[in-house]
């Protein structure tokens, strides 16, 4: 074997038994420093006769080339070996649990009446509000329900002491006529009167209480009232509404006739999933209907050029079917452990 | 209203099953609630009588009955019951017989021989009742099936009536519906007036004549209360859960829940002279059959006799002029009241009648002779005696008048969203006894006098819709304009105000919005609030003005629940008084938003430690819900905080609400463990959002100067921020506090505040002199005006 042959596998072995940067520091130098044998070597050419210096010149280069990228070779593989160790004792627990605060999360009920304000807002309902001590006119009167209607015993109301005038609203539907009125004055004296198409989410009261009642639950009232709003419409809205709220096709809807003094005709709409726990069963879930001629002059609003329909609906119940809650109560009673599992 | 299916199916029977009948029911607008069998399935039951009992020899409470079931020879069957008695007529299952729950077999009983069971009640599934064997009459014929014998293979509905549909509250007028339903005939029972075989006769008065147009009174002499009401007529009452009682009161419900008249049966003897029908006059008293004394209020009707009050007309008779088992002669009253003059006087004083409830949604005007003539004939069949002459006082111009209603059916078309030709529409009002008549283009439709619930045109179109089937309405996608809705910047909802909240690690919560009085007295110093007339509960008697105390509710409740750490919030209306309300005069409703953190500061975890909850976590909290809009805050007194450690939060110089920690007293008095820190704003004022305005960024490099100064230590950092912005040049964009710093080096009452200034020019770097300048203004100003010193 070749004298520098031998130096290169030499440079290569020592280079690889140097344990970090400083000791191949000293092994390059032994090869390569001044007054290393590779250097030696280049010195030593000008001995030779000129035309073997050429040769000999050439093969010292290969060799310097070949010990210099064993240098370099050996000199990355330290740099990454020096990077491997590093990261190896950086290395984390990553299992362990994030740090800083928690989140919190909406009321169930809250979800159910975002995605109600949602599907409805997309189809151009706006949002209306009341307030909740309401007077007897806009609760009862104004929505065809003289005193001493047999209906107002279907409302258990609760009134405030020493002002028969006033009471907590039974139900969403004073909305309706607080939003007639406006939206009557809005356009007076106009030729044409937008539609108008509201829903009004809120809290009402009753004087009840059970597991399927509360003395304070929420309402959903939707109304739309226009110069060719029908009966077919309304079944249309309430049919897609229920199927996008629950995301499935899966559901039967049943428009059955009902009772209200505020709408005529009436219904009430019951659902029917067609599997899971409650397959097959009618659940009742809005009351609906035309409204009531009486209601929309209330509102100031001419029943024979205009009609519309109106329906309510009751959040909390829908909000139980999709979730599987049981007991409305527990909407009510703030306990923690049920509330942050709607997050 | 409950009711037999077969009762019904006597009257009309339209060729469907039970569950078939109910859903035509529920889709004709008479819901039906519940349907349940008379009793389970059973067979192998049979009328059977005891023939002979002794004692079991092995057993003392064990009777040995030999049974005659009808099956040619007795069978020898132990029996437990203490009333099995020789003679007696009982149900028997016989060996195979299916009894729910369990097979009848042959079996020894001690070691004797059983060939079947004689039952109870309730091993037949009829009622609870296990007192002993169920007795049957003793004309049961033996070896008949028991489910024959007591019509059990027969349906209970129960109906919930709409207040506009009281002409169902009766057999007849269900019958009447499903007839016209289904095109079945109706078999309605025949009346025939009975002659009169006496002369006896009672003077009627109608003083209140729009009250009471028609009164219809006869007078039945020598009938036999005493007597047994049929076991038919029992069986159908008892299925419409009316209990019997006598005779004669079983005769007027029974016709009551047929045709659905409201009749009276008074004591004949104890009436004297002419009835009226009259006003109360002042202080007047009646002693009502339920044993309850009432002062009748001005519009209360009452049946009177010339001495006294007897009755509340359509409400409930009176104790003392009431048959009894001794009454002899019946003085019977069948009327009508007009819905107006009974409507809510019966649950003004507490109670509803069967009679007051059909009164006052209406009962057919044209009744209440045919319901006279079926009472007497049921009296004089059961109980016997003489009937005098039906005597009527009538005031035609007082009964309810049944106008034509116009209906255009093309508005009925357009309502309802279908194409319905007028002949069809037509057909469909006949069906139910409308009289329809064509006039031009439209139809005048009459009502029967059973129907009080046809006025105006629209509830033509209802019964069009109902009896054409709600189902048979098509879904049609509704068309509108397409104008987009207002999606304002300068505002937000409150969607976005609670995913911020819930975003800062806090849970909504819907609390009761009536709360106890103590808690508006405590937290918000409210001796006057607003109280319900009718609280469900005292702990939910008066309206809340905060939601403040409902928040620390929800603490108190969790803690019990071991919940260390409560981050609760709510967005609701408060309630005060306030003359010009609006919209409610008298009461001011304003939305609000509250938040209430108790525990440690952050969950329990590896990497944080543990720090209760403090006031400045939760100001971080409500200065989050602002930007860019800049708040102030400023010490405030309010009942429920800690005086020290409240804040008012200002906006644009509107105090819109408040944040702080809870009051020490409260915190003790309500058990709420390490004071929590809450915060109360109007929805107004966090509603409110900022059009962002674009401002231009410097590309000149910014100067930073730190300087601490010393200051007394009550002075409010905030003024001392104020007081450094007043004197700032231009250049100063913005002085951060870092640090704030009392102790060793700071003399006492004295508290180093640390700042930094950030200076920056637009258009050009500063220069060394300028920001030196500018620093020496800021604090000279602060020496000045606070009494600052710069701190070496």
């Amino acid at each position: 074997m070749d004298k520098l042959d031998q130096l290169v596998q030499q440079a290569t072995a020592e280079f690889a038994a140097a344990a970090d940067g400083v000791q191949l520091e000293q092994a390059k130098a032994r090869f390569l420093g001044k007054t290393g044998v590779l250097t030696e070597q280049l010195k030593g050419l000008g001995k030779l006769a000129p035309e073997e210096r050429r040769a000999a010149g050439a093969e010292i280069n290969r060799a310097k080339d070949a010990i210099e990228a064993a240098l370099e070779a050996r000199r990355n593989a330290l740099r990454e070996a020096v990077l491997l160790a590093q990261l190896a004792a950086e290395a984390l627990d990553v299992t362990l649990p994030g740090r800083g605060a928690a989140v919190g999360g909406l009321h169930p009920v809250s979800r159910t009446l975002e995605r109600i304000e949602g599907l409805f807002r997309s189809i151009g309902f706006v949002v209306a509000d009341g307030p909740e001590i309401e007077t007897d006119w806009y609760n009862f009167t104004a929505l065809n329900t003289p005193e001493n209607h047999p209906a107002r015993s279907m409302h258990d109301t609760f009134y405030l002491e020493g002002n028969d005038e006033v009471l907590l609203r039974t139900h969403t539907s004073p909305v309706q006529t607080r939003a007639m009125l406006a939206h009557a004055e809005r356009h007076a004296g106009r030729e044409h009167m937008p539609e108008l198409r509201i829903i009004a989410p809120g809290r009402v009261y009753r004087v009840d209480s059970d597991a399927t009642h509360s003395p304070m639950f929420h309402q959903v009232e939707g109304l739309w009232v226009g110069e060719n709003v029908s009966f077919a419409d309304l079944k249309g809205v309430i049919a897609d509404f229920l199927r996008k709220f629950f995301e499935t096709e899966d559901l039967q809807v049943r428009f059955r006739p009902s009772f209200f003094p505020f709408t005529e005709p009436s219904a009430e709409i019951d659902v029917a999933f067609m599997s899971g726990a409650l397959k097959g069963r009618w659940l009742e879930i809005a009351g609906c209907g035309m409204v009531h001629p009486n209601v929309l002059r209330f509102g100031g609003i001419d029943p024979e050029r205009y009609t519309g329909f109106a329906f309510g609906m009751g959040p909390d119940r829908l909000t139980m079917l999709r979730y599987g809650v049981n007991d409305l109560r527990l909407f009510f009673e703030g306990d923690l452990r049920f509330l942050s599992q709607f997050r | 209203m409950q009711f037999s299916e077969q009762w019904l199916r006597s009257l009309v029977n339209p060729p469907l099953d039970s569950e078939a009948l109910g859903h035509l029911l529920t889709m004709a607008g008479l819901e039906v609630e519940e349907s349940a069998p008379v009793a389970p399935p059973f067979s192998g039951v049979v009328v059977a009588q005891i023939v002979d009992a002794e004692k079991h020899p092995n057993a003392d409470k064990l009777k040995l009955c030999k049974v005659d079931a009808g099956q040619g020879e007795l069978l020898q069957i132990v029996c437990g019951a203490p009333n099995a008695a020789v003679g007696m007529k009982v149900p028997c299952a016989v060996v195979g017989a299916k009894l729910p729950g369990f097979e009848i077999k042959a079996a020894k009983l001690r070691g004797v021989e059983s060939f079947g069971m004689l039952c109870s009640s309730r091993e037949l599934g009829l009622s609870e009742d296990h007192g002993g064997l169920l007795e049957l009459p003793s004309d049961a014929p033996i070896g008949t099936s028991v489910r024959d014998y007591l019509a059990l293979d027969d349906t209970l509905f129960t109906i919930k009536l709409t207040p506009n549909r009281a002409d169902c509250l009766s057999l007849v007028g269900v019958a009447r519906e499903v007839a016209a339903l289904t095109a079945q005939p109706l078999a309605v029972p025949d009346v025939v007036a009975v002659a009169p075989t006496i002369d006896d006769r009672r003077a009627i008065v109608l003083d209140a004549p729009a009250a009471c147009p028609r009164y219809i009174g006869r007078i039945l002499r020598g009938v036999d209360a005493k007597a047994p009401p049929p076991d038919w007529m029992k069986q159908r009452l008892q299925r419409c859960g009316v209990r019997s009682i006598s005779a004669l009161v079983d005769v007027t419900n029974y016709v009551m829940l047929e045709l659905g008249q409201p009749l009276h049966a008074f004591d004949n003897a104890r009436l004297s002279g002419a009835i009226h029908v009259r006003f109360p006059s002042e202080g007047e008293q009646v002693l009502l059959l339920n044993e309850q004394t009432v002062t009748p209020s001005a519009d209360t009707l009452l049946i009177a006799d010339e001495a006294r009050a007897l009755a509340l007309a359509g409400i409930m008779g009176g104790e003392e002029s009431g048959i009894t088992l001794d009454t002899t002669d019946v003085f019977l009253e069948s009327a009508f009241f007009a819905p107006d003059a009974i409507a809510g006087r019966a649950r003004s004083y507490g109670f509803v009648s069967d009679a007051s409830h059909r009164f006052e949604r209406g009962v057919d005007f044209e009744l209440a002779s045919r319901a006279i003539e079926r009472a007497t004939q049921l009296i004089l069949e059961i109980c016997g005696g003489a009937a005098g002459p039906v005597v009527e006082a009538v005031s035609n111009e007082h009964l309810p008048a049944r106008k034509a209603v116009r209906l255009r059916p093309a508005r009925a078309r357009r309502l309802l969203g279908i194409g319905l030709d007028d002949s069809a529409i037509t057909k469909l009002l006949a069906g139910v006894h409308l009289d329809v008549r064509q006039d031009g283009e439209n139809l005048l439709v009459v009502p029967p006098s059973f129907r009080f619930d046809i006025e105006i045109e629209e509830d033509l179109i209802e019964e069009i819709a109902r009896l054409y089937g709600y189902d048979n309405i098509p879904a049609l996608p509704p068309q509108g304009s397409l104008a987009m809705l207002d999606r304002s910047e300068s505002g937000r909802n409150a969607w976005d105000v609670r995913h911020l909240l819930a975003g800062r690690d806090y849970q909504e919560v819907v609390n009761y919005a009536f709360v106890e009085e103590a808690w508006e007295r405590d937290f918000c110093a409210n001796e006057t609030p607003i109280r319900l007339a009718n609280p469900i509960a005292s702990q939910m008697s008066v309206m809340r003005s905060s939601l403040i105390p409902g928040l620390a509710g929800n603490l108190v409740a969790n803690r019990k629940r071991q919940q260390a750490r409560v981050r609760v919030f709510e967005i609701g209306r408060c309630f005060e008084r306030k003359a010009d309300g609006e919209p409610v005069t008298g009461f001011h409703q304003p939305m609000r938003v509250a938040g209430l953190a108790g525990g440690p500061a952050l969950p329990e975890q590896w990497g944080a430690p543990t720090r209760n909850i403090d006031f400045y976590d939760v100001k971080a909290d409500v200065e989050a819900l602002f930007p860019p809009r800049v708040l102030k805050f400023e010490p405030v007194s309010d009942p429920a905080l800690h005086p020290g450690r409240a804040a008012a939060v200002l906006l644009d110089g509107r105090r819109i609400g408040v944040v702080g920690e809870l009051h020490p007293v409260w915190v003790q008095r309500y058990d709420l463990g390490t004071a929590p820190v809450v915060f109360e704003l109007e929805m107004d004022a966090v509603l409110q959002a900022q059009l962002p305005a674009y401002e231009e960024i410097s590309r000149q490099p910014a100067v930073t100067r730190d300087l601490a100064l010393v200051v007394e230590q009550a002075l409010p950092v905030a003024r001392v921020i104020e007081v450094l912005g007043e004197s700032a040049p231009d250049i100063v964009k913005g002085v951060e506090l870092f640090d704030v710093y009392h102790g060793k080096g700071i003399e006492p009452g004295k508290k180093s505040l640390a700042f930094r200034v950030l200076m920056q020019d637009t258009q050009r770097t500063l220069e060394d002199a300028e920001v030196d300048a500018a620093v020496t203004a800021i604090v000279q100003h602060a020496e000045t005006v606070l009494g600052a010193r710069l701190r070496g």
